[in-house]
């Protein structure tokens, strides 16, 4: 049948391509084929490309945009946690500062307090060791003086008592 | 066909499928300016093809695409890029025109290469007026853009002197061959591969070559599948540097 239909165009065994007899057919659905293709590229087709493309393009530099502001924000809250912390740490160190000069200063008004507290007893306790050693001399000058008194009578002469105290209390100082 | 087969004798006829025969009708009517042959129904299924990937597929606008836009927007990033590397920033205008090429001689290669299909750019006919309308488009272009100093194409300035004539002489030769090497080169490689597939198949009628014959057909549908990506791609490319030329005479 191929062949039938090849002897029958005139294209014998040759090449169909160069039967001239077809070229007008071919030439003038070619040209439409390239007409509609061209118009169906570059009025639908082209263009809702180049929109998608840009379209993508916009997308990925917004994101792009996006995370890079995101990572600003993060680099600055990461410095803003650092800055927290770091003057949470001074804060502290002078709380313990200022708690530990407090604190000395109410051991060392406590110390004063009890050194004169202490010092005061001692005082105290001086005065009353002074009373009793100035009370135990005045009873040893009264003890003498009787003695040297009953002495005096005992041995019959007039008591003088003025002269007896006198000679005693020159003894005792002595 | 199949008697004389059958009759012992091995009947190739590797050139039956370009035979240009009417869709409706008799197979001998004689085909009209306006007949609608296998050439038509092919050329339309290129065109179908073709708006569907290109529209059907970008339907969803996706800004993450689907298989089918992706392959559109790898298609339509591929030849764009091309004609911005190749003819420059202003050859971008062309960019539809020269897609449009592309697309066509890519899906016409491809829809040829199913079996008992029919390939349009085999024909030197088809080829031959891609190739024509490259090559006169650019050379009214040429001069309209640049006047007469699109002449300085074939005046290669950097040459010495007593050389330029003779340079200027080859390269207008090589001007005027443009279209003919270009149209040749795809309709040459189409019809080749295709001619070289039947003839292995028309081998696989005797038993004895019928696997290597087989072999042979599988192994040249691969190297024709490659063919027909890279003469698209050879055809577009070479489009993009005549326009070029015509765009920047200048060497």
């Amino acid at each position: 049948m191929a062949t039938e239909t090849t002897e029958a165009a005139g294209a014998a065994p040759g090449m169909p391509q160069l039967d001239f007899t077809t070229f007008p057919n071919q030439i003038f659905w070619l040209v439409i084929t390239l007409v509609v293709i061209y118009m169906v590229l570059s009025r639908v087709a082209l263009p809702r490309i180049a929109s998608v493309l840009a379209e993508r393009q916009g997308t990925i530099t917004n994101d792009i945009a996006a995370a890079e502001e995101l990572k600003q924000k993060a680099a600055e809250a990461e410095a803003a946690y650092d800055k927290a912390l770091a003057d949470a740490r001074a804060e502290a160190g002078r709380i313990g500062a200022e708690t530990k000069a407090e604190v000395q200063a109410e051991i060392d008004a406590a110390i004063r307090k009890a050194d004169a507290e202490i010092a005061a007893r001692t005082a105290e306790s001086e005065v009353k060791i002074a009373e009793i050693r100035d009370g135990a001399t005045a009873a040893v000058r009264e003890v003498a003086k009787d003695a040297a008194e009953a002495v005096v009578a005992a041995m019959g002469v007039d008591v003088d008592k003025a002269a007896i105290a006198a000679a005693v209390d020159a003894r005792v100082k002595g | 066909m199949a008697e004389e087969a059958k009759g012992g004798g091995l009947e190739f006829h590797p050139m039956d499928q370009f035979i240009i025969k009417p869709l409706f009708g008799d197979a001998g009517d004689t085909v009209g300016m306006f007949t609608i042959t296998n050439a038509t129904f092919w050329m339309a299924a290129a065109i179908l093809a073709i708006a569907a990937l290109m529209i059907l597929g970008t339907r969803g606008r996706a800004v993450v695409p689907t298989r089918s836009q992706s392959v559109a927007e790898l298609a339509y990033g591929f030849v764009y890029k091309m004609v911005e590397d190749v003819a420059g920033k202003d050859g971008l205008k062309y960019f539809p025109y020269i897609m449009t090429l592309f697309l066509f001689i890519l899906f016409s290669n491809f829809l040829g290469l199913i079996p008992m299909s029919f390939t349009t750019t085999s024909h030197i006919a088809v080829t031959a007026i891609l190739a024509m309308a490259v090559f006169l488009a650019v050379t009214i272009l040429g001069f309209v853009k640049n006047g007469a100093s699109f002449l300085s194409l074939f005046w290669v300035s950097s040459a010495p002197l007593a050389l330029r004539p003779i340079l200027a002489l080859i390269e207008l030769i090589s001007y005027f061959v443009r279209p003919v090497s270009h149209s040749i080169r795809l309709a040459g490689n189409m019809m080749a591969g295709h001619a070289v597939l039947k003839v292995f198949a028309g081998f696989a009628q005797v038993a004895a070559v019928a696997p290597i014959a087989i072999f042979g057909v599988v192994a040249i549908y691969g190297l024709e599948v490659l063919v027909s990506a890279i003469q698209a791609y050879v055809f577009t490319i070479l489009t993009c540097v005549y326009l070029k030329d015509a765009l920047h005479p200048h060497h």
